[in-house]
């Protein structure tokens, strides 16, 4: 499956052009592997080339992928910038 | 001159209260907080134990946008084709002292702010505090996009996520033994259809635990909780069990949700938010410094949260540390002194109180469910095989029970059962 639909029915407001997650240049596979597996929102995702890829625009701003790859995946990592990013209506 | 007396970061649960006991006594308090509107950036399971609420305003049951009051717990050993639950329901539930309710942030959490408000705390929302500013060590002000403003006293009160605790107070970022990731979606359903498959009213509701299944055998578990017309349904995986198992954490809970278990409490329902927290779970010996020269640290920025497997609790203890910290802020203020010493009565404070307390007694339980792999893989199918024995009938001779029962725990190992169960009830 992947959380397109899911994330789909969350509201946000995209910071386009604008990341609050930087990564570091091609990041060891097995590190960027770790993110597949715990990022919330799926964001992490591996191609059928095999290609890390990562998108910002749904990030949920939990902290996972801080927590686990500081440094190996995720170069640098801060809030979204002003009335920016996710906006719950649940919780 | 400091521009407030005190400046909270973060309205979630500690936030407000920190602000609305600043407010009481007097103080001038400024509570900053990202989100557009309080509950913005918020995420619970969620369930609330009320006790340390009520001790700061009695009438909340009055006002606050509650969900539903819990007056059943299931906890259940799910496996891949089985399920085995305790139920437990009991008067007292309704008892005041011990009334707890589900609760969707985004709407409970305006509420809390309003409270702090209305006792005379100022707030700024949609900007995030970048960065302390700090003098000869000590914290004396916030910087928040162009706005440097500054107090005497500031209290973190950001979240499990801080990117500020480092620079107040020295703590590390957790571990990713520390921390589990929680993913959870509300589900949308008809409140009558909620009631009749929790097997409550209208106004009370379920809580619900799984262990197994939901985490694919990995340390974690599932939960379901029923608000008045959603149901919050989720799964937390410790994070370094997580980074190792061959299926995501979003997979988890698709598969969890189409458990033939499951299903049908959510059947019909429509997925209307999609959310994920990491959840403290380090315990007692993960807390950082609680106090620091012109700072302390409450709530989930300070890892207060205790899974002791049958409950999960944090936002209790959120609420009372914002009590002391705003009670211990305010009498620091009133004597003059906020340094670290000035403020160490807060920390006496929580020791004296449940908070504490509780994170003490359960220190080691975290430890016990990381140690004890057998409780997430092979306990929830071997319960399911004892229940087999006991209520499966296909008209061949049933067997005594201790003939059939027996060789399943056998197979177990029976020093490994008695020592996993000794275990953990030492370490509750």
């Amino acid at each position: 499956m992947n959380t397109d639909t899911y994330l789909g029915k969350n509201k946000y407001e995209v910071d386009e052009g604008n990341p609050h997650i930087r990564l570091v240049d091609s990041p060891p596979p097995a590190e960027f592997g770790k993110l597949v597996r715990a990022c919330p929102a799926g964001l992490y995702k591996v191609g059928a080339d095999g290609a890390g890829t990562f998108d910002y625009a749904g990030c949920l701003e939990c902290g996972t992928c801080r927590i686990a790859a500081s440094g190996t995946v995720v170069a640098s990592w801060r809030y979204p910038g002003p009335t920016m990013g996710v906006e719950y209506r649940y919780g | 001159m400091a521009d407030f007396d005190a400046i909270v970061v973060g309205s979630g649960c500690a936030g407000p209260i920190a602000a609305l006991e600043l407010a009481r006594a007097g103080k001038s308090v400024l509570v900053i907080e990202r989100g557009n509107y309080c509950g913005a950036k918020n995420v619970s399971g969620g369930r609330l134990y009320t006790h340390s609420l009520r001790r700061v305003l009695p009438g909340f049951a009055g006002s606050a946008p509650l969900e539903r009051r819990i007056v059943r717990e299931r906890i259940s050993l799910l496996a891949e084709t089985s399920n085995t639950t305790i139920e437990f329901t009991d008067a007292a539930m309704r008892q005041p002292e011990f009334e707890s309710y589900s609760v969707l942030r985004a709407r409970f959490d305006p509420w809390l702010a309003a409270q702090a408000e209305e006792a005379g705390a100022e707030y700024i929302n949609g900007i995030a505090v970048e960065s302390l500013i700090k003098q000869d060590g000590r914290v004396t002000g916030v910087q928040a996009g162009e706005d440097a403003i500054t107090a005497e006293v500031v209290i973190l009160a950001d979240g499990v996520n801080t990117l500020l605790a480092g620079d107040a107070v020295g703590a590390p970022a957790p571990l990713p033994d520390q921390v589990a990731v929680g993913v959870k979606q509300v589900v949308a359903l008809p409140a009558s259809v909620i009631s009749d498959r929790a097997l409550t009213s209208d106004d009370e509701g379920a809580a619900w635990l799984f262990v197994g299944e939901p985490t694919h055998g990995g340390v974690g578990g599932g939960f379901v909780y029923t608000n008045r017309d959603t149901i919050s349904i989720g799964v937390v995986a410790t994070l370094s069990d997580l980074v190792g198992s061959p299926t995501p954490v979003y997979q988890m809970l698709e598969d969890f949700k189409e458990h033939p278990a499951v299903a049908p409490l959510i059947a019909g329902g429509e997925v209307v938010e999609h959310s994920g927290h990491l959840v403290a779970e380090g315990g007692y010996d993960s807390l950082p410094p609680l106090v620091g020269d012109g700072v302390l640290l409450a709530g989930e920025s300070a890892m207060m949260c205790i899974n002791a497997g049958y409950t999960v609790r944090g936002m209790d203890l959120a609420i009372a540390a914002g009590m002391h910290a705003g009670r211990s802020a305010a009498a620091a203020l009133t004597a003059g002194d906020t340094s670290a010493q000035g403020l160490a009565g807060y920390r006496r404070a929580l020791e004296d109180s449940f908070v504490l307390k509780d994170m003490r007694t359960l220190r080691r339980f975290p430890a016990f469910m990381e140690h004890t792999p057998r409780l997430f893989q092979s306990y929830p199918a071997m319960a399911g095989r004892v229940m087999q024995k006991l209520f499966l009938l296909d008209g061949n001779p049933v067997r005594p029970l201790r003939k059939a029962v027996l060789p399943i725990l056998k197979q177990a190992g029976y020093t490994k059962l008695a020592g996993d169960a000794l275990r953990g009830i030492k370490a509750l």
